[in-house]
């Protein structure tokens, strides 16, 4: 990655983060510029500690990094807290009325704002923001038009006289700096490109509507209840029907009651909610009705930390549901990812007729990154499997809708046709929908339906692409990682290379199927094998070890409710391969 | 969808018969639930494909696999909201609901509240026979005090619930109770409630005629008093309809309680349906909607 430039912007909640966040990712983004943007916060809705990093660049930004070269505490916490993670060359702008600046390292400027001078305070208690906004975009080399265009906009429901107030207040902070701040040593680049902004979660309820979604069910739950508000607020022109239903067990069974009726159905929660709904994938592959389940991890157990980050669900996914049974589970790799993998779940879960589980998590679904408009398909191939939806040749009699066939997929009717009238069942039954649970158990009907059910694991395989090894292939360390550690092992890689310890990785999306042969065979050829990953007992580890045998050299593990920092495990690696230890705990330096 | 390409004809009895027989005790209410129900669509004449029966777990949940229409044997207690979701993915369907006190009111407490609220278009019919029969005879939401099982043997300290009380009170549009020994009357509430545009609610005494010693035919037929009969009750009043929920002991009250049509079904009540059935409706977004919601990025 080229040069990346990075604005935290940190106060209690209720303190006005959020509107400078907005603006600042209009302006990079129309400015052609990348952007990956992460907001640490705490779960009340005033007071408290809230911080905000926006990292932009001419190029793909794949991690938060390391450093902010831009400052802007809007009260004294931030600036105790996040001082010492200013870059050399960069600035902190601050209210000097309020704010007593503390000691950065040299080479950090120190910009005070005597707020109370430069604006009516008892009018604007947020002018401190606008000015400080004003203030950055000078000294990033930043056209004011650009800002005021963004500020017009955003204001612009409020009526003309907030946004001339605030267009005012911006250009009281832009002109200060000119005069009184060094400029940053390189302006802002800019690009022709230009870039849509979405969160994970609107990615994710993208992908739904462009996977055709028709039906999407929840109950709200930090961090996946952005999915639910932005389905909401664009179900009735997407045609899709969005309920807010009382539990989460009462989500998982609406959404399969709607996907028996032949809509794609999808819902989304948190670790709590989906342990509620463990019982209901079981219901969706014994009766195989498809649907997709999406569980954005949250720190746990319980309650846990619903604001913080952690892939700490996999073994809970992993044995959702009493018995065995098919279904396939995937964890997107970024943000655009988010959108990309959920066509993809449907046909999979369509096809197979089984549930199908997306392991996100805080990071990407909160987290907001870059994405080409063009990558926003909304055409994707659509494919709904067996499905039968019209009745085109007459009676039926013979219909079985659990037919034993070769693949264990038996074609599936909606309710509504005539001459295929059957029921569906929870208990175990025999090929017509008739219970061989109670009275008429029978171990060779169970056995043959139990065998059918699982030979769609088979086609699962063969239907979902094994993964790769990024990088060179001859490379001192492998990093192996799963879903949202993508981008940050990537720079870690960036990193390592520019040190001179070339690094490769593999990163896995498919959990079910994991494809555990074609790992072997990847990692059998690496050097030097460490497993990362955002939880305490490594839980892709034991999974990895459990399906192939496979032992990592080391661990680097997070757990502490934030992601990793492409330092912590550049650091790591350093000491893992100087052999100090297998299992590397990063600390995270700052506390948000 | 579907569009019916055999000639219609008069949908019979035979018709409705499922695939295995009951495999219910010999006298169980239910039998006379089942038949109520079949001799329903028959007189409504709504043809066994346009319908579906969902159910829970237990023995009135087997109900679905004894008539031949399109049906669901789901989750205990989990009944409700996948009708819901049957319902408003092709609202074209007629949806029963069938299923025991204990399913609905017990560990299904939840969503019955909820379903009914949201009056959503289908036909509840809870066996209510107050016990836990497949699991061989424990106490139900519905048992009465004092009465001795096998989980309470020193008899029932909780009060039950009243089903009558409870829908009336969370806003179901159609509330009535049968009794299995009442054919005739049953069969015309199942009539109603079906024809009701919203969620309908019909609690039946169907005797388990194997674990509760307390509430059998014998005990019912000489307390039950039809509301049909009582030419001054008005079912359209609401606070008659909750003093008579009310009465339980030597006059018990069955019939309709309750009906209002001048609240609209869930599926009527959300625009999204207007163009039609979810389930008929195009796969693929409009590009100038899927441009709105891009632009929205930008």
């Amino acid at each position: 990655m080229s040069q990346t430039f990075a604005i935290g912007i940190g106060g209690a909640a209720g303190q006005g983060i959020a509107t400078p966040g907005d603006i600042f990712a209009k302006i990079f983004s129309r400015r052609g510029l990348h952007l990956n943007a992460y907001n640490a916060y705490q779960s009340i809705i005033r007071g408290g500690h809230t911080f905000l990093t926006i990292r932009t660049s001419a190029e793909e930004v794949t991690s938060l990094g390391d450093g902010i070269d831009l400052l802007i505490p809007l009260n004294q916490d931030t600036m105790d807290r996040h001082l010492r993670l200013l870059t050399a060359g960069g600035a902190c702008i601050f209210n000097s009325d309020t704010i007593h600046p503390g000691t950065p390292a040299d080479g950090r400027q120190l910009c005070a704002l005597p707020v109370s001078k430069m604006a009516d305070i008892s009018r604007n208690k947020v002018a401190q923001n606008t000015l400080a906004m004003g203030a950055a975009l000078s000294m990033a080399g930043v056209g004011f038009e650009s800002l005021e265009s963004v500020l017009v906009e955003q204001f612009g429901r409020k009526g003309e006289a907030v946004v001339k107030e605030n267009v005012d207040l911006a250009r009281v902070g832009y002109e200060y700096a000119a005069t009184n701040f060094q400029p940053f040593r390189e302006p802002l680049p800019k690009t022709e490109n230009r870039y849509a902004v979405p969160s994970g979660n609107i990615a994710l309820a993208m992908g739904g509507a462009a996977a055709g979604v028709k039906f999407y069910c929840a109950y709200p739950m930090s961090p996946s209840t952005g999915v639910l508000h932005w389905m909401a607020a664009h179900g009735r022109a997407a045609g899709i029907m969005v309920r807010q239903v009382e539990d989460e067990i009462g989500v998982v069974n609406m959404a399969i009651g709607a996907a028996h009726a032949g809509v794609r159905a999808m819902c989304a929660t948190s670790g709590g909610g989906f342990a509620l709904m463990s019982e209901g994938l079981g219901l969706s592959a014994m009766a195989e009705i498809p649907i997709v389940v999406i569980d954005c991890q949250r720190a746990g157990p319980s309650t846990g930390v619903p604001t913080k980050t952690e892939q700490g669900d996999l073994w809970q996914v992993l044995g959702a549901a009493f018995g065995d049974y098919p279904r396939v589970i995937a964890a997107p790799l970024d943000i655009l990812d988010c959108f990309t993998l959920i066509p993809e779940i449907f046909n999979v879960v369509d096809r197979f007729q089984c549930p199908g589980i997306v392991l996100c998590d805080l990071l990407l679904s909160e987290g907001r990154l870059t994405v080409d408009p063009k990558l926003l398909d909304f055409n994707p191939p659509i494919d709904r499997g067996e499905l039968i939806t019209s009745n085109s040749a007459g009676v039926h009699d013979d219909y079985m809708r659990y037919k034993i066939t070769e693949s264990g997929v038996s074609p599936r009717a909606i309710p509504g046709l005539p001459g295929y009238v059957h029921v569906v069942s929870s208990d175990e039954h025999d090929e017509d929908g008739v219970l061989i649970s109670d009275e008429y158990t029978n171990t060779t009907k169970r056995r043959a339906m139990m065998e059918k059910r699982m030979r769609k694991v088979t086609g699962i395989e063969a239907a979902v692409v094994p993964p790769m090894l990024q990088g060179p292939h001859d490379a001192a360390v492998t990093l192996i990682g799963w879903g949202s550690t993508d981008g940050v092992i990537r720079e870690a890689r960036m990193r390592l290379a520019q040190q001179g310890i070339t690094a490769n990785q593999l990163q896995i999306r498919w959990l079910v199927p994991l494809h555990g042969e074609v790992i072997l065979d990847i990692l059998r050829g690496a050097r030097h094998t460490i497993i990362v990953e955002n939880n305490y007992s490594g839980q892709f580890a034991r999974y990895l070890r459990s399906e192939t045998g496979f032992v990592p050299h080391g661990h680097i593990r997070k757990y502490d409710g934030e992601p990793f920092m492409p330092h912590h495990i550049v650091e790591a690696v350093h000491e893992q391969l100087a052999g100090t230890t297998t299992l590397s705990v990063p600390t995270h330096e700052v506390m948000v | 969808m579907a569009t019916d390409i055999a000639a219609p004809r008069q949908m019979m009895l035979a018709d409705l018969k499922g695939r295995v027989d009951p495999d219910w005790c010999p006298g169980c209410g239910d039998f006379g639930v089942l038949a109520a129900v079949q001799k329903a669509l028959v007189d409504l004449q709504i043809p066994n494909h346009r319908v579906c029966t969902i159910s829970g777990i237990g023995c009135s949940s087997n109900f679905p696999g004894f008539i031949n229409t399109y049906g669901m044997h789901t989750l205990h207690g989990r009944s409700l909201p996948v009708a819901t979701g049957v319902k408003l993915a092709n609202h074209k369907l007629t949806v029963l609901v069938t299923g025991g006190d204990g399913d609905g009111f017990g560990i299904g407490a939840g969503h019955f509240v909820h379903a009914m609220r949201r009056n959503v278009d289908l036909l509840y019919i809870v066996m209510d026979n107050q016990i836990y029969g497949l699991t061989t005879g424990q106490t139900s939401p519905t048992s009465r005090l004092g009465m001795k099982t096998k989980s309470m043997p020193f008899g029932n300290i909780e009060t039950p619930l009243n089903p009558i009380t409870l829908a009336l009170s969370a806003g179901a549009t159609f509330v009535a109770r049968g009794f299995s020994g009442e054919q005739k009357h049953l069969t015309e509430l199942i009539k109603q409630g079906i024809q009701h545009k919203g969620f309908s609610f019909l609690d039946v005494f169907s005797p388990c005629v194997t674990y509760n010693h307390d509430n059998t035919y014998q005990w019912f037929r000489p307390r039950v008093k039809k509301l049909e009969d009582d030419a001054a009750y008005d079912a359209t009043d609401w606070t008659e309809a909750v003093e008579r929920s009310l009465l339980w002991g030597e006059e018990i009250p069955i019939g309709k309680f309750f009906e209002r049509t001048d609240v609209p079904a869930l599926h009527a009540a959300e625009p999204v349906l207007d163009a039609g059935p979810l389930v008929e409706g195009n796969t693929r977004i409009p590009p100038d909607v899927v441009h709105s919601f891009i632009d929205e990025l930008m």
